[in-house]
């Protein structure tokens, strides 16, 4: 049973998505399992065969008990009871004909399906016969439907979980404080401009844009950017980013987006689309829930100017977000109405300074008004 | 407002000769007919007189002969620059740069650094057949122990040498022959030496990275412009450095448009744009959403009749219909 985030004891096994004798692949969802944040699909880190499922449906299993055997990583050498595989003698001569007639498909376009668990074989090609970006993204927004209905979700084992996490946070973490008022102006110019050119299915919430260029000002500042954890601080290589997100029942979770600034505005538009889709319906995965290295917290329109984050351990840094509002500003010695989004950087003062958070937030600061390089 | 000022790739090099000549005694330039002649392309024209024998010196028909004699210089203590009239003519004296000074540094355990510059005049699209038009930019690309840019701008032109000059190291520069008249702008006055190192990116966009350098760029920018009227967004990079090549530009550009087209007017086996192709592959393979387009010259001697030069090198259309063949259109 493994950890779905640092507070979780136990969870409840649903159901199991393979069976003994089957082939797994890396990335394959295995089992799902109910805990305090919703249903979480288990995901499998190595490649094998399943061997024995030792957790029954309706099990409460403890962090750390065995759930199931997986056998070695070599797939190709194994006995195993299917047919489909076994009847395939180990000398048979490589076939010199091409491996699939499918369509081909783009390393770009497998890997934006693979983000958002899309089977490319299911994505009808160009003209061409290449299954690329745009088929993937077209693709993607047609919605399909969930293969196993959602599992409800208990608010208040939910907000158990937060009060344990948050208390664990406020207790162990010496937290300081850092905030800028930002002049957005350019940036929301900008994503006008970008949006008026953009279909409405594929335009951007300033979310999108603004994660990512939270994300590539940390690429810069590595301390914000990792984990602390028995008194050692291990900056991670990407940034893989919590996004705060609020569930419609109340209560709150951040599952993460892998590599945020490796990733281009549409592919983030659509890993965050997905994300905020799986989080209302009370599915997520596995690796999203323990592997954040950063949060970040977005207030949104219409809600309040300034937040004060709480740190989600053993994260070192958490960025909040307050609406956007038109203020009277001095530029170039002049007052004109802007638009002024206040961030606040919460650190970690075992780890980093306030200087560190200031100078993120200068780069940050002189992104925005560059939203062009994106 | 800082003045600019407009001037040609010539002039750019002669001032950026003379500048060097002035500023560094150290400095002499030797290559064939760069006296008398004032340099096959005109480039050194007027120096004989302004900096005397000694300092612009005319050399026998022996490349061999006198790139040895400039590494020799070097080592003593000199800071030449050798002009070899075109890069067919370099390959008599591959055994001088190649076995020579790019090993010095390395045979020498450090204690010898051979500081020299080598110039030459490079590509086709002058008619001057195939025993001067060859683009064999990748062959000193290939070598360790060598720097190699290519000056595309006037700009560059101005710069690179005295840049060049401050390398401890052997730099060969590369002036494609078709650019000597261009005219572009350049800062009135001031400081000219430049980067050598970073690639550039000479027009940004979204859709598609075109790679190129040297005397393809304005055929590229050309290409692009087309594009851009039929609402395709490329970006251009302007390598610059042959070696080392700058593959964080390359690699951030692919992986923000997902599609790579090269323009290199060498020849397509073995060439720098293969070189490139690989390490997008390498680097940047999951970005791409369409396979890596390469505009190259026809495998064959650069002809002499100007139709057939035209249609042997890369040409604006052709850049294009590759540029179109990766956006599947």
């Amino acid at each position: 049973m493994p950890s779905l985030g640092a507070d979780m004891e136990q969870g409840t096994l649903v159901e199991w998505l393979k069976q003994p004798g089957d082939i797994i692949h890396r990335g394959d969802v295995l089992a799902v399992v109910e805990t305090q944040k919703g249903a979480i699909e288990i995901e499998v880190f190595n490649d094998g065969v399943l061997r024995d499922c030792r957790a029954s449906p309706g099990d409460r299993v403890p962090v750390g008990e065995v759930i199931a055997i997986l056998d070695g990583d070599d797939v190709s050498g194994m006995s195993i009871d299917k047919p489909s595989v076994s009847a395939v003698p180990s000398q048979a001569p490589v076939p010199d004909k091409p491996l699939s007639p499918g369509p081909r498909v783009t390393p770009a376009a497998r890997r934006l399906a693979q983000q958002i668990g899309l089977d490319v074989r299911n994505i009808a090609p160009d003209g061409s016969g290449v299954v690329g970006l745009r088929q993937v993204q077209a693709s993607s927004t047609e919605t399909s439907p969930p293969k196993v209905q959602p599992a409800g979700i208990d608010f208040k084992a939910m907000r158990a979980a937060i009060a344990a996490a948050m208390a664990r946070s406020n207790r162990e973490i010496p937290h300081y404080y850092v905030s800028s008022d930002i002049d957005v102006t350019v940036f929301m110019d900008w994503l006008a401009q970008e949006n008026a050119r953009r279909s409405v299915a594929d335009r951007l919430l300033y979310a999108v844009p603004l994660f990512r260029i939270l994300a590539g000002t940390l690429v810069d500042t590595p301390e914000l950017n990792g984990h602390y954890d028995q008194g050692t601080f291990s900056p991670a290589q990407t940034v893989n980013a919590g996004i705060a997100i609020a569930m419609r029942g109340g209560g709150l979770v951040a599952p993460s987006i892998q590599d945020v600034a490796g990733k281009s505005v549409d592919e983030l538009r659509i890993s965050l689309t997905d994300l905020v889709g799986r989080v209302r319906s009370g599915r997520l995965r596995s690796s999203e829930l323990s592997n954040a290295t950063v949060t970040f917290s977005n207030l949104g329109e219409r809600t309040a100017d300034t937040l004060m984050p709480i740190i989600y351990p053993p994260q070192v840094a958490i960025i909040g977000c307050g609406q956007i509002v038109r203020r009277p500003w001095v530029k170039d010695g002049e007052v004109h109405v802007r638009q002024i989004m206040s961030v606040t950087v919460a650190g970690d003062h075992r780890v980093s300074d306030g200087r560190s958070a200031a100078r993120f937030l200068s780069r940050f600061e002189k992104r925005l008004t560059k939203p062009e390089d994106l | 407002m800082s003045k600019t000022r407009t001037l040609t790739y010539r002039d750019a090099i002669r001032e950026a000769l003379r500048e060097a000549m002035q500023r560094d005694d150290r400095v002499f330039l030797m290559g064939e007919d760069v006296g008398r002649y004032g340099g096959a392309y005109a480039c050194s024209k007027g120096l004989l007189e302004e900096f005397g024998e000694a300092r612009i010196r005319d050399a026998p028909l022996s490349e061999s002969g006198f790139t040895g004699a400039g590494i020799g210089a070097a080592l003593g203590g000199m800071r030449p620059i050798v002009e070899i009239m075109t890069v067919n003519f370099s390959l008599l004296a591959l055994d001088q740069i190649v076995n020579t000074a790019a090993t010095l540094r390395h045979m020498s355990g450090g204690q010898f650094s051979v500081p020299i510059v080598i110039r030459m005049a490079t590509g086709a699209g002058r008619q001057l057949a195939a025993q001067h038009s060859h683009s064999l930019e990748c062959w000193f690309a290939h070598v360790p122990g060598l720097r190699v840019v290519a000056p595309a701008t006037v700009a560059d032109a101005r710069g690179m040498l005295w840049t060049a000059l401050q390398d401890p190291d052997p730099v060969i520069i590369f002036e494609h022959a078709t650019l000597y008249n261009e005219e572009g702008e350049i800062a009135a006055e001031g400081e000219f030496s430049c980067d050598l190192d970073k690639a550039a990116i000479s027009r940004s966009g979204r859709d598609v990275s075109l790679i190129t350098y040297s005397g393809s760029l304005s055929k590229t920018l050309d290409a692009a412009q087309r594009l851009a009227e039929d609402g395709i967004d490329c970006e251009v990079i302007d390598l610059r450095s042959l070696r080392p090549l700058d593959d964080a530009t390359i690699m951030k550009s692919v992986n923000k448009t997902t599609r790579a087209v090269i323009v290199d007017e060498g020849w397509r086996s073995g060439s720098l744009a293969g070189e490139i192709s690989a390490r997008i592959v390498e680097q940047a393979f999951y970005s791409l959403d369409a396979p890596i387009e390469r505009v190259c010259s026809e495998e064959v001697p650069i002809p002499y009749p100007s139709h057939l030069e035209k249609a042997a090198t890369p040409q604006v259309e052709s850049i294009v219909a590759a540029v179109r063949k990766t956006l599947r259109t």
